[in-house]
């Protein structure tokens, strides 16, 4: 990508007297800005995965696919409530990136579409399902709902459902890891963290003083912006001066990144770079992962705004296909096999929600539990 | 017995908790190689590093938060909003993580935290520096809020705070940084629920907390030549406010009046006469009385200021009346 490129059909050129968007004469995809970075993407050398590493991540992004799926039809079956964010599209993203760290070892920080990272962590489906039906068998007992995921235990720092407000807090996480190893003294601690957020988080200020903050003191952290082009109704491209994002990281003088964020070994590849810096001591990365969501932004928005063509653009770049057809292709794994991984994912998440369906609620006489440490 | 002034007090405070916990630790602006605004931090940047005292870029709302992930993830964060004013802009952090994100967790998570500084009205610093935020805070969940008003009490409620495994938002004075006394040597806490009983009295009960300690004080001294005998209950505890002490003295003076320096409307006041009217309605003798801010941003000039805050010869006249049937 050069400079040339940035920002085809919406920036505003320099010496438009009236600043109005204008577009440049060469653009004739009728899919957009977003889509042509793709498109025109500087290759990047993708991960080398063996045979059990490929399944391990098909496993991953086909149960984050089935789960959502079933969350939509429990949503619509009326056993779900609040605001639902699905996550279908940007498997590659949650999978690409968590499975290349160490899970119950490093970090990891998301937004409220948390459900797939949640389970890429590793949080049992079951607690995940349960939590969404409000459950006290859920990952947060029932008091969080979809977009408070939380698991101590997994290492997952939480859903948090405002823009940017869990940036700090995976800046903590990651100035925790520093101040073991600088302050105490303990070599061990090499912990990294992800701070997963959206191309709309990218305009919030939480996010500059985080990027400044990483950058000043070398915290082992990934910023992994998760660019589905749309900010609920606002195209990125209207939201934003510089669309692309990655760039904004040689300001701090980190390294930034963008990589194909349908392509699930090529962010993994992406991501084993950036855990490799932050572990070594050399600091944050902001890792830009083009991507989509196939669904509207919540199961509440009747997505009228985004365009066919653009949806099939990004259909045809389904990222579990695409994994799919590489390990045939690679002989890796047969068709049989990945059948029979959906087989079983099918019948965990059938299992999870027979689970949550039985899960107790919790206990009015609990209305109050948890607000102070003591309880 | 040590005479110390109130941000030594502090100092100390901070001092002997971070060295006997190396988890604990600052951050905020100015706190390391400046020294913190007002010294409470001063040389503990030389003493215990860079990180166990960090100097933070000017950006509230981030480095809070960053306090609540460090505090998830195993510190002890002490954070200080060099004007507490400052932390309307961290606001959503203190709000939703600090206080909620326990709660929202389901208790996966516990946010060890104290964040301190300087509030209140001062010597003509503007209406934006002369905040009282503890009322603003004040209905938010799962967070302690305590003011402090002595170095005897700075120094022992300190460190409860910073023991404590809640998040505490620790209110000092912006005037009550060189006030000076004897404290008790070396290692003692101060419960953070409950308030100090200033001053023993019959006649009727005065409720207040930080600097406005010190005027109720100065009345105190002129109520009782007049033969008012006044018993000064100092809150301390802002959140939850302590009851049992409150109501004890309710039932003794079947009088009270709540002195703050905090706006009238949505006050401290406002919240702490509401509960005593559903706890002590039936022993007041006299209907309540708040004597609090005017509800306007404070003015610079001098002279408008004094008069919007409450000044001692108002809670004399105030406690004289009631006193007397007149209310």
């Amino acid at each position: 990508m050069t400079q040339a490129d940035m920002g085809h059909d919406i920036a505003a050129a320099p010496g438009s007297a009236s600043g109005a968007p204008t577009c440049s004469a060469d653009v004739t995809s009728l899919v957009g800005a977003h889509a042509e970075r793709l498109e025109n993407l500087y290759p990047s050398v993708p991960a080398t995965v063996n045979r059990e590493e490929g399944l391990m991540l098909y496993r991953d992004m086909t149960l984050g696919r089935r789960f959502e799926d079933k969350c939509a039809e429990m949503y619509y079956r009326g056993k779900m409530f609040g605001f639902v964010h699905l996550y279908n599209g940007q498997e590659a993203v949650s999978t690409g990136v968590i499975k290349a760290m160490k899970l119950q070892h490093d970090w990891f920080c998301s937004t409220y579409r948390d459900h797939v990272h949640a389970l890429s962590c590793g949080v049992p489906a079951r607690e995940v399902m349960s939590e969404l039906f409000g459950k006290e068998t859920g990952c947060s007992k029932g008091r969080g709902g979809s977009m408070h995921l939380f698991s101590k235990e997994h290492h997952l720092l939480g859903g948090y459902a405002f823009i940017g407000e869990g940036i700090p807090v995976a800046l903590g996480a990651a100035f925790t890891s520093r101040y073991k190893r600088d302050a105490l003294g303990d070599a061990s601690s090499d912990s990294v963290t992800a701070a997963f957020f959206g191309d709309g988080t990218c305009n919030i200020g939480q996010f500059y003083e985080c990027l400044n903050m990483a950058a000043l003191w070398k915290l082992p952290i990934l910023f992994v912006v998760e660019n589905n082009k749309w900010a609920i109704g606002m195209d990125h491209n209207r939201a934003t001066s510089d669309p692309e994002i990655w760039r904004k990281a040689a300001a701090f003088g980190m390294a930034g990144e963008e990589v194909d964020g349908m392509d699930v070994l090529a962010v993994r590849a992406a991501a084993q770079r950036a855990v490799e810096r932050a572990r070594a001591g050399e600091g944050p990365t902001l890792l830009e992962c083009l991507t989509y969501r196939f669904r509207g932004h919540s199961l509440a928005d009747p997505d009228e705004l985004r365009e066919e063509a653009e949806k099939e653009f990004w259909a045809k770049r389904d990222p579990i296909k695409s994994l799919a057809a590489r390990l045939i292709e690679q002989g890796l794994a047969t068709a049989e096999e990945l059948k029979a991984i959906e087989k079983e994912i099918d019948a965990e998440v059938a299992d999870c929600v027979e689970f949550a369906l039985a899960a107790p609620e919790p206990k009015p006489e609990e209305l109050t539990r948890y607000i102070w440490a003591e309880d | 017995m040590a005479e110390t002034l109130l941000f030594n007090a502090l100092r100390e405070a901070i001092d002997e908790e971070m060295a006997r916990d190396p988890y604990v630790c600052v951050m905020g602006e100015d706190v390391g190689q400046y020294g913190g605004s007002y010294k409470v931090t001063k040389d503990l940047y030389e003493k215990y590093g860079e990180l166990r005292v960090l100097d933070t870029p000017i950006a509230e709302n981030a480095f809070a938060g960053m306090a609540v992930g460090a505090a998830m993830t195993g510190l002890r964060p002490i954070v200080e909003g060099m004007n507490m004013g400052f932390l309307l802009l961290a606001f959503n952090q203190i709000s939703n993580n600090m206080g909620m994100l326990r709660y929202t967790s389901g208790g996966n998570y516990t946010i060890p935290t104290v964040v301190r500084g300087p509030g209140g009205v001062g010597r003509q610093l503007g209406a934006e520096h002369s905040q009282r935020l503890e009322a603003y805070f004040h209905a938010v969940p799962g967070i302690k809020i305590v003011a402090v008003s002595t170095p005897t009490n700075a120094k022992g409620l300190m460190k409860a705070a910073i023991r404590d495994n809640n998040p505490v938002l620790f209110f000092e004075h912006v005037l009550l940084y060189n006030l000076s006394e004897d404290i008790p040597e070396g290692d003692y806490i101060c419960a953070l629920d409950q308030a100090e009983v200033v001053k023993v009295g019959s006649d009727v009960t005065i409720l207040t907390y930080s600097r406005m300690r010190h005027h109720c004080l100065k009345a105190v001294e002129q109520l009782e030549k007049a033969g008012v005998s006044v018993e000064l209950i100092d809150l301390i505890s802002l959140k939850p406010f302590d009851m049992e002490t409150i109501s004890a003295s309710i039932r003794k003076t079947h009088k009270v009046i709540v002195v703050e320096e905090c706006m009238k409307t949505g006050g401290i006041g406002a919240e702490l006469l509401a509960l005593i009217t559903e706890h002590c309605f039936d022993e007041l003798d006299a209907r309540p009385i708040r004597l609090s801010s005017q509800d306007i941003p404070t003015p610079y000039n001098g002279a408008l200021e004094n008069l919007t805050i409450i000044q001692p010869h108002q809670i004399v006249d105030a406690a004289q009346q009631l006193v007397a049937g007149k209310i």
